[in-house]
């Protein structure tokens, strides 16, 4: 809903907070269900109600566990049936610097401080502590704001008993905190504030008046920040950026005024301008976002502009470029079909408001920010969360090679006339083994990204990944594959527990970047050596049919399972008797060789 | 301004804060008059307000309004 995209009328959406909910619900939509327990340190009614509004535009369907009035530490501290009852999905707890119950006091010593420090901290820690072993969820914590108000001026910042000081010591033990537990997420409550401007946010006529620790028409940044998180990890970010060239990478049109003449580099304001933002974008590509060209010219004139000798991005940093004259609807939903990656994880950056209409009316789900003017083409992308890193692994930083490297095997796809012949000229290597702790984190990102070949799309956070892999009674798989081109990571995860003599699937997926490489048999090829060692005489299948995952219909079928029962609903239930002389059917993929 | 097309606009922010087209308040209507018309929803209600006359109402107003019309009055007063 537009209305809901950055930058947004946040008083608008708070006046009409109900007759947009209602218009969200009445969309058609499938969403994800999730509960979400708010544990506040002070008024949270007004978040709740706009974080309802973000993340029903994301796809997400939340319930809500609502903390009574600034009970957040109670509620996560002692025993909580209705909390436990609920069993939250994320736990984000919302306090503020009017929190903090004690500061440092002029006459303190630099140990008092310390201790006081560590005390402040201890309060925090021991409860993530606690709600991680009770609920093994993902965290959402905010730091804390910098005061509306300085008593020392400006030494507040350096002095160990101004208030600055100390908030920023301990929001960095916060961060220390974030850095060594995963699943644990801070919300730069700090940052949005000085974005927002302190002295609005933090306006006392809020706290005093309804303890609101922050002032009504800044809960909608707060709530959109907080349904980033959210969103980010069950794995609803953009994946892919598709720009226009002229005026939106460089100023000036290229095919008529020449390269010499755009304006990129130092030489003048806009071409500063235009040389910052192609920083940025070579920026994003190094945390793994997809970098795609859509725009009218001619292919040799987009080249050469992307050529010019003062512009950062260069044409080998692209993924896909497409510089031609037809529409670009087309061009932009061949992009996502060449990247095999769904429409709605594409994000449109065009200075042309018409060409961004036309792809807002006529392509599904694609993001197409109002970049306004090219001095606030960061700022717009920046804050528009597209990208909210929660997690960032080795396959993000590799992402764009990965993806250069499958349109390289297609074009070598192309050379060969047979099919087991090319598989075979890939040389690939596969790894498939338990879940082992480096990949927990990958492990889990695929469980919430993968839609297509999913035949239970059943998500999971990392914790319950680490939870699975622990379980004695749970047989877990990882599958990475590396061929000549390149490495494409983690691409298939299967999950089954044991029940007597029969493994249950509760989980078999791959990234469709591996689709047609016979990765699926090696798992499968693997799943039956480690049942045969675990006594295991059956293998029971489910699909359960989703808007996405079609393609894997008749996939148990296709390993040479039996059709046991079926639903109107369309779900299956599939069973294979592993037999006594199991032959594998993995002929081109050498596993953990 | 006068009161009737100040009223005019105040029914429209009360229409979009409640979500109910039929709702129309004068002088004496209070908190009591409106289903919805909680301390939480009070808060919204003051906000959109505030920002459809570009009034800032000071804690001590908020605190002792004790209908709409004293809430007309403030916002009459201060815009003239």
């Amino acid at each position: 809903m537009r209305e809901l995209e950055y930058p947004f009328d946040s008083e608008y959406i708070l006046k009409k907070a109900k007759s947009i909910k209602k218009a969200l619900l009445a969309d058609g939509s499938n969403r994800m269900p999730k509960k979400i327990a708010v544990l506040g340190g002070s008024t949270t009614h007004d978040i709740i109600k706009v974080l309802e509004l973000f993340l029903l535009h994301y796809g997400i369907e939340p319930s809500f566990y609502e903390s009574e009035y600034a009970q957040y530490w109670q509620d996560a501290m002692f025993d909580n049936e209705e909390l436990l009852a609920f069993a939250p999905d994320i736990i984000y707890i919302h306090t503020s610097n009017r929190n903090i119950v004690e500061y440092p006091v002029a006459a303190d010593s630099a140990a008092d401080v310390e201790d006081l420090l560590d005390k402040s901290y201890e309060h925090f820690r021991v409860m993530w502590d606690k709600l991680r072993e009770t609920y093994h969820c993902p965290v959402i914590q905010n730091n804390f704001e910098y005061p509306y108000y300085r008593l020392l001026g400006n030494k507040e910042a350096s002095d160990i008993h101004g208030r600055i000081s100390f908030l920023n010591r301990l929001n960095e033990k916060f961060y220390g905190y974030a850095r060594e537990n995963a699943n644990f997420y801070i919300n730069d409550i700090q940052y949005l504030s000085a974005c927002y401007g302190l002295d609005r946010w933090g306006d006392p006529f809020y706290w005093h008046m309804y303890k609101y620790a922050l002032c009504l028409p800044a809960i909608p940044d707060l709530s959109f920040n907080v349904a980033n998180i959210i969103k980010s990890i069950y794995g609803k970010n953009k994946k892919a950026l598709v720009l226009d060239l002229d005026n939106t990478l460089w100023g000036g049109i290229v095919g008529d005024d020449g390269v010499e003449n755009l304006e990129i580099g130092q030489e003048t304001s806009m071409g500063q301008v235009f040389s910052e933002f192609q920083t940025y974008i070579k920026q994003q590509k190094d945390i793994g976002i997809m970098l795609n060209v859509s725009s009218k010219n001619e292919e040799e004139n987009a080249l050469a502009g992307l050529q010019h000798p003062d512009g950062t991005l260069k044409p080998e940093d692209f993924v896909i470029i497409k510089a031609n004259w037809e529409p670009k609807s087309k061009n932009v939903a061949d992009i996502a079909t060449e990247l095999n990656i769904m429409q709605d994880a594409l994000v449109f950056v065009d200075d042309n408001p018409a060409e961004r209409e036309i792809i807002r009316t006529g392509l599904n789900g694609v993001a197409v920010p109002e970049i306004g003017s090219p001095e606030q083409y960061i700022r717009v992308l920046d804050r528009s969360g597209y990208f909210e890193v929660t997690n960032l692994s080795e396959d993000d930083k590799n992402r764009s090679d990965m993806y250069k490297a499958n349109l390289e095997r297609k074009k070598q796809q192309e050379s060969f006339g047979d099919y087991k012949e090319y598989l075979k000229s890939l040389e690939m290597q596969g790894t498939i083994k338990p879940f082992e702790p480096m990949y927990m984190a990958r492990i889990a990102q695929l469980t919430n990204k993968s839609n297509q070949f999913n035949l239970t799309t059943k998500r999971y956070t990392q914790a319950e990944i680490e939870q699975a892999a622990a379980d004695d009674s749970v047989i877990t798989l990882y599958g990475k594959l590396e061929d000549k081109f390149g490495d494409n990571g983690v691409v298939s995860v299967v999950i089954g527990h044991k029940e007597e003599n029969a493994l249950h699937m509760d989980l078999w997926l791959m990234s469709c970047r591996v689709l047609k490489r016979d990765m699926e048999f090696a798992m499968m090829d693997t799943l039956v050596a480690a049942c045969k060692a675990a006594g295991i005489t059956e293998i029971k299948g489910y699909y359960y049919p989703t808007a996405k995952n079609k393609m894997v219909e008749k996939f148990y079928e296709l390993q040479g399972f039996a059709l046991e029962s079926a639903d109107e609903q369309g779900n299956t239930v599939w069973r294979y008797p592993i037999p006594e002389n199991y032959e594998n059917k993995n002929q081109v993929i050498m596993v953990n060789a | 301004m006068t009161r009737e097309a100040l009223y005019e606009r105040l029914n429209a922010v009360f229409q979009d804060v409640f979500d109910d087209e039929d709702i129309t308040v004068n002088d004496a209507t209070t908190s009591a008059d409106i289903e919805d018309w909680d301390s939480l929803e009070h808060i919204n209600l003051v906000s959109a307000v505030e920002k459809e006359f570009g009034v800032k109402f000071t804690m001590g107003q908020v605190v002792t309004m004790k209908n709409v019309g004293e809430m007309v009055d403030i916002i009459l007063a201060a815009i003239g």
